[in-house]
């Protein structure tokens, strides 16, 4: 028994080298949940003010339209096929590299995703400091920038750190477009020794610890946050 | 108050659901198996094949991958090609009946070792490094590897190949060619056809994959072309499971009737017109 799991370790791990093939899946997987993430940051950011722009000031109407069809568009379809499109539809005659394609199918995902954690951070805030700001003398703009978003950005960090480590198990269908992340790893490693137990195993493990590293940095900075009151 | 008596009622009606599942889909294996057993008994009495045992009583169960025309491929709802029928054939002479298990290439192997699939029968080349994992009836045909390029491509033979990225599909032999080539950075797909759309959308230089389904692929899409280059000869054959001697006699020696007979050779001619 020890002896035949010994002989599927080094076969799965050992030969060929096949765990740095396991490493750099693993690198790639973070890679790519980065940038995603920073990307959906940026979409997700946006989307939200022009969002909330229009429904304090009834300005941006034709924005904020677009934002409404992306969000619809973007939560009503599944992850998978937005990668496949992206790839092969709109891409379909450009050389691109696979991780861009990657971190633009996840990034813009998750921008849909952000973008209602974002809205939900202001809306988070008593609409009574709004009115305060505007009664201060402070315009729309002002009010925003100096009082409602500091604190509504605070809010939602946590959640925001929560849609990395969610975004971070997503990209394991990345596997779709040939891309070697860390669950096409284990894939390419089971197609070579037919065995799927230790290379499945492997990677579950991996990301099971990938999370649980990020989730222990979330809590350290939630507690960090909520030392400094308003 | 109301809604615990809900849940209590909820969850009762599920258990009865299910055990009427239960028993329904119990019947209804029984049902085959009985019918089965008659069917093998005349089997045996014409050429004495012993009753085998099989994953699924009475059913011949075989892993494949329905993306490799022309051995196996979806026509309409079907899975059709020449594996298909060589295994109907097979099947016929086993007194079972086949019953078809789509999965991934990298896949199918495993099914066939973890006991979930009697057979493996995907166009598989019976490598050393595959026996190691499972047991191969006999070949029943031979193919080998060829390169796909782009109509105006530089690339004129496998030497051409070095520092190209190569597309193949995941666990097939094309790969492990590909990934022996020097400084080739293959691209793994799920699926060969996933491979050469590649190639033609100019996303890959190159395409390594087995012969027939190169050509049939190049035949479907315009702009590519087959090299006349060819890796060596490799021999397609049955994967069974390890130890399962029983299974591999028999369907060895109905693969040997089946060639004999000129079964094989008339099924292969289906499917691949004679150049």
């Amino acid at each position: 028994m020890f002896e035949e799991l010994k002989a599927q370790f080094i076969l799965n791990f050992i030969t060929d080298d096949r765990w740095m093939s396991l490493l750099r899946g693993l690198a790639v997987t973070l890679k790519v949940t980065f940038f995603a993430v920073i990307l959906g940051f940026v979409l997700g950011f946006s989307v939200a003010i022009v969002r909330d722009v229009y429904e304090n000031t009834k300005k941006l109407k034709v924005l904020n339209f677009l934002c409404n069809v992306y969000l619809t568009v973007i939560r009503g379809t599944p992850v998978v096929v937005q990668l496949l499109i992206i790839y092969f539809v709109i891409f379909s005659s450009i050389k691109i590299d696979k991780s861009i394609a990657a971190v633009l199918a996840f990034g813009i995902n998750s921008g849909a995703y952000q973008a209602e954690i974002f809205r939900s951070g202001i809306n988070s805030i008593p609409k009574g400091q709004m009115e305060a700001g505007r009664s201060l003398g402070f315009n729309y703009r002002q009010t925003m920038v100096n009082i409602i978003m500091p604190q509504a950005i605070k809010n939602v960090l946590p959640t925001l750190g929560n849609e990395f480590i969610v975004l971070m198990k997503e990209t394991s269908v990345a596997g779709y477009i040939a891309l070697e992340d860390l669950t096409k790893a284990g894939d390419i490693i089971r197609s070579r020794t037919y065995s799927a137990m230790m290379p499945f195993l492997a990677v579950a493990l991996l990301y099971l610890i990938m999370v649980m590293f990020f989730s222990h940095l979330l809590k350290m900075f939630e507690r960090r946050l909520a030392g400094s009151g308003r | 108050m109301k809604k615990k008596i809900l849940t209590i009622a909820l969850v009762g009606l599920m258990a009865a659901s299910l055990a009427a599942c239960g028993k329904a889909s119990e019947t209804q294996t029984s049902n085959a198996a009985s019918e089965s057993a008659s069917d093998g008994k005349a089997e045996s009495k014409s050429d004495g094949t012993a009753k085998i045992k099989t994953v699924e009583a009475g059913k011949l169960t075989l892993a494949t991958n329905a993306e490799f025309p022309p051995y196996e491929y979806h026509d309409g709802d079907k899975i059709v090609g020449i594996d298909m029928d060589i295994a109907d054939a097979i099947a016929k002479k086993l007194g079972l009946e086949v019953q078809i298990e789509d999965i991934a290439f990298d896949s199918v192997i495993l099914e066939v070792t973890s006991g979930k699939a009697d057979i493996g029968l995907a166009g598989i080349s019976a490598t050393d490094e595959r026996k190691q994992s499972v047991d191969f009836s006999d070949t029943y045909t031979t193919s080998k590897q060829l390169i796909i390029v782009k109509d105006d491509s530089p690339i004129k033979g496998s030497k051409d190949l070095e520092g190209k990225t190569v597309g193949v599909q995941t666990g097939t032999t094309g790969d492990i060619l590909a990934s022996d080539i020097k400084d080739v950075k293959p691209e793994r797909y799920d699926k060969g056809m996933d491979a050469v759309q590649a190639l033609s959308q100019g996303k890959v230089d190159a395409v390594i994959i087995d012969s027939e389904v190169a050509k049939k692929f190049v035949e479907e899409t315009s702009g590519l072309k087959v090299l006349d280059e060819a890796f060596a000869d490799e021999n397609y054959a049955i994967a069974i499971k390890k130890g399962n001697k029983e299974l591999l006699d028999s369907v060895n020696k109905a693969l040997s009737e089946l060639k004999s007979d000129g079964t094989i050779d008339s099924i292969i001619a289906k499917y691949i017109k004679a150049e």
